[in-house]
């Protein structure tokens, strides 16, 4: 086979090197005129061959350049990268012949043919994505039916999360601790307390009210926080001696494990009431929490019980013989070490509960995604489906990629610390 | 007595027994007081706990099914008509999500720099948009766009995909059962010929072309069918019908609904980045040496990777896939937010609306889940015990 073909060679480089930039060239040129020009360069061909043909002329060109220890040092770094054999010229060629090819459309639509101005769906007059839905929903987007001039309180919440996450990076170590107890314990009441009023001259909002990109931090935040210690007990109760502990610890995260979340909600949508004395009413976001934290703590158990099982015996062993009794030597030895190791664990199960939150839509809360469903069947504002998805999609992805992101920095430090 | 002498005993197996009753005491209470909860608050609503239900009349339609179900038939028909659907979409689901999820898989670790960074925002992208919006965009806003029922996009003539579903031609069997024996029949010989062809090479050092035998008896036996067996196959090609000036509707073939094609391309997409990174670790966990201590015994390139790499990579890349092909199959639960009829959309949903019957469906469908999932993690522990490295 290789006879026949002409094999380029390191004597006549410059004649390959140019009769293959050329015909590379040929390929571009032809992808190009086809994509922004409508011109059909090839089109005497039939027409399965001139769809094909800048692939199989580029292809061919790519073989021509293939030359290996050429001396150019940008020729031989091409090779190397892109265009080390047949199948890996024709794989190139493809993938950026799809980019030039759908690149510009999605560009297009995402903005230079969409519409940004106005008020009502009628001001969309482009081809392109009609970001007024998105602008005129977004104050629904982010608190969902909470009423307008109460959302000062859902703000002064946040921010108030924020400044205190961002002090715990600064103060002294001393203050550290008492800093994280009020995070943890104090301030989701006032959290709570802020958002939901009642007292302290504040207006009651039930939380049917509460909704859109708020409401996805509420009850990430809040199963996030409880999930983590009961995880962490049911972990330890799971590598008890104690066999009615390990049993009891087994059976409870098996079977959260085995069911799917939705049936989870279900069950406290439908079932929970009919387990409670009659009459008696728990508010919906509270089953919802209880349901979520449940959940993720079966698996935070698992992830945190791996962790415990990764750490050698000796820690175990020299924690006993300083005569440390159970929960110290679990406390102070054993469990710091075996978060450590398992972060990439835990933040990985983080991110299933943010990507799970939008399931609460089962039992009538419409967080981010849940809004965007009723936004889109407004009747003034039909056939917005693609820009309402194409959104949340997008707040959905930033959020989750900077939590892993955050995590494998986190992993990378921690790793080289030790 | 002697009260001076008197020390409770904190041996330590009492110490042991005081937590371990009181748990156990805690879950029974809780369990005594749920049940009386629910014993009330049933006699409010005047039903009784029972499974008797689910021979009744269910008298709801469902819109996709694989079996023959309508209004008349039971609530337990209804049950499996649902679990049938759950089965089939994850059953799709797998298969596309395997082989999406090793191709990219395999393409992280491309020499080539666009495939590589081509497949790393694919993973970076679905992995980090939850399932359910990815579901929501397919069925709501990407399969809307599709053209109406006149101007199908067409597949050569006998495939059509507009708005209303997927038509593909169907398969006519006849005398089915006896091409269904003949695979069956395959697939143990197979298995004969393999165990036959592995004592050969420990014995007598021969290499039998085993791969060849396998895919010759897989279609070399049903082909046999056709010929001898009065074994026959038909398609039934949809065709568009004009009801009315305006409605025309596709009859014959299958339509796949557009339901089910949201669902299986969201769930296979999601987990096909997951099964991608497990299929990078698993093959960038074969040591290196590995390669080349098999390179250096004279094996070809192909039997490295079969004999040597894959067996290594394989190990690490199972456990982790079949937890993903459990959580693909519990998130095919999400098919209740776009009305695909699975198990929890015509039990936990319909079902449970008619009858009111909360715990006995709920508990029901939970089991199912349950069931499966168990299952699959007996299966996984075999396999691992089966798989581990046996040190000597």
């Amino acid at each position: 086979m290789k006879n026949i073909l002409i094999k380029p060679s390191k004597e006549h480089l410059s004649n390959f090197v140019s009769l293959g930039g050329f015909l590379i060239f040929i390929g571009f040129f032809d992808v190009l005129a086809n994509t922004f020009l409508d011109l059909n360069l090839t089109g005497f061909l039939p027409s399965k061959l001139s769809y094909l043909a800048p692939l199989i002329i580029g292809t061919i060109g790519l073989y021509f350049i293939r030359i290996e220890f050429s001396g150019n040092k940008l020729l031989d770094k091409i090779n190397t990268n892109f265009n080390s054999s047949n199948l890996n010229a024709v794989l190139t060629l493809i993938v950026i012949f799809s980019l030039i090819k759908y690149i510009p459309p999605l560009l297009n639509w995402f903005i230079f043919d969409a519409n940004f101005a106005g008020n009502v769906k009628e001001d969309c007059t482009g081809d392109g994505a009609c970001w007024v839905f998105v602008k005129v929903w977004f104050n629904r987007f982010v608190y969902g039916m909470y009423p307008d001039a109460e959302q000062w309180r859902i703000n002064s919440a946040f921010i108030m999360l924020f400044a205190l996450v961002g002090a715990s990076f600064f103060v002294p170590l001393k203050f550290k601790k008492y800093l994280l107890i009020f995070l943890l314990f104090i301030y989701p009441i006032i959290g709570l307390k802020l958002i939901s009023g009642g007292d302290f001259g504040l207006k009651y909002v039930e939380t049917g009210a509460w909704g859109g990109l708020s409401l996805t931090f509420i009850v990430s935040a809040f199963a996030l926080i409880l999930c983590f210690p009961i995880g962490m007990f049911l972990a330890l109760g799971r590598r008890s001696n104690l066999p009615a502990i390990r049993y009891t610890s087994i059976g409870f995260i098996e079977l959260w494990r085995g069911v799917p979340l939705i049936t989870v909600l279900f069950m406290s949508a439908v079932m929970f009431p009919m387990f409670l004395p009659d009459g008696t009413y728990v508010d919906k976001l509270i089953r919802v929490l209880i349901a979520i934290t449940l959940f993720e703590a079966a698996y935070m158990a698992e992830v945190i019980r791996g962790g415990l099982q990764a750490l050698p015996k000796g820690q175990y062993e020299a924690a006993k013989s300083l005569g440390m009794g159970y929960w110290r030597m679990h406390f102070l030895i054993i469990l710091p070490q075996a978060l450590k190791l398992v972060i990439p664990g835990i933040a990985n199960t983080f991110l299933a509960l943010v990507k799970d939150t939008p399931l609460i839509f089962v039992v009538g809360l419409l967080e981010l995604a849940g809004m965007v469903n009723l936004a889109k069947t407004n009747p003034k504002w039909l056939g917005m489906a693609m820009e309402g998805y194409v959104f949340a999609g997008l707040v959905f992805w930033v959020i989750c990629y900077a939590m892993s992101r955050y995590s494998q920095n986190l992993e990378k430090k921690l790793s080289t610390e030790r | 007595m002697n009260f001076k002498n008197f020390k409770l005993d904190l041996s330590n197996k009492n110490k042991d027994l005081i937590p371990q009753i009181l748990t156990v005491l805690l879950l029974v209470l809780v369990i005594i007081y749920f049940t009386i909860n629910a014993q009330n608050n049933m006699g409010n609503r005047g039903i009784s706990f029972g499974f008797g239900f689910l021979s009744q009349e269910s008298s709801f339609d469902i819109t996709f099914s694989l079996i023959d179900y309508d209004g008349s038939h039971s609530y337990a028909k209804a049950f499996l008509v649902g679990l049938l659907n759950t089965i089939l979409v994850s059953a799709i689901g797998i298969f596309f999500a395997t082989i999406l999820g090793v191709t990219v898989g395999i393409g992280r670790l491309s020499q080539n720099y666009l495939i590589a960074k081509a497949a790393e925002w694919y993973v970076e992208i679905f992995r980090n948009i939850p399932l359910i919006l990815q579901i929501f965009f397919w069925y709501f806003a990407a399969l809307r766009a599709l053209p109406l029922t006149v101007d199908s996009i067409n597949f050569y003539d006998i495939s059509f995909l507009n708005v209303k579903g997927w038509y593909v031609p169907k398969f006519v069997w006849t005398n089915f059962s006896i091409f269904f024996y003949s695979i069956i029949a395959a697939v143990i010989s197979i298995i004969f010929v393999s165990k036959y062809a592995k004592k050969q090479r420990d014995e007598f050092g021969k290499q039998l072309p085993t791969f060849y035998i396998s895919i010759g008896l897989l279609i070399g036996l049903p082909f046999l069918t056709f010929l001898i067996g009065g074994v026959s196959l038909s398609f039934q090609i949809p065709e568009l019908n004009q009801l009315s000036k305006t409605v025309y509707v596709y009859r014959g073939g299958v339509s796949i609904i557009p339901e089910l094609i949201s669902l299986a391309l969201a769930l296979s997409m999601y987990t096909a980045t997951f099964i991608a990174e497990n299929v990078r670790a698993g093959i960038l966990g074969v040591n290196k040496g590995q390669k080349e201590a098999a390179a250096s015994i004279g094996l070809t390139k192909g039997q490295i990777l079969k004999l040597v790499v894959m067996p290594q990579a394989l190990r690490i890349i199972i456990p982790p896939t079949t937890n993903q092909y459990l959580n693909l199959t519990k998130n095919s639960s999400l098919a209740a937010a776009i009305a695909y009829p699975d198990i929890v959309l015509v039990f936990a949903g319909t079902a449970l609306m008619q009858t009111g019957r909360a715990i006995e469906i709920i508990s029901i469908t939970m089991l199912t889940y349950l069931s499966l999932s168990l299952s699959i993690s007996v299966f996984m522990n075999w396999y691992n015990k089966k798989m581990a490295i046996k040190e000597k």
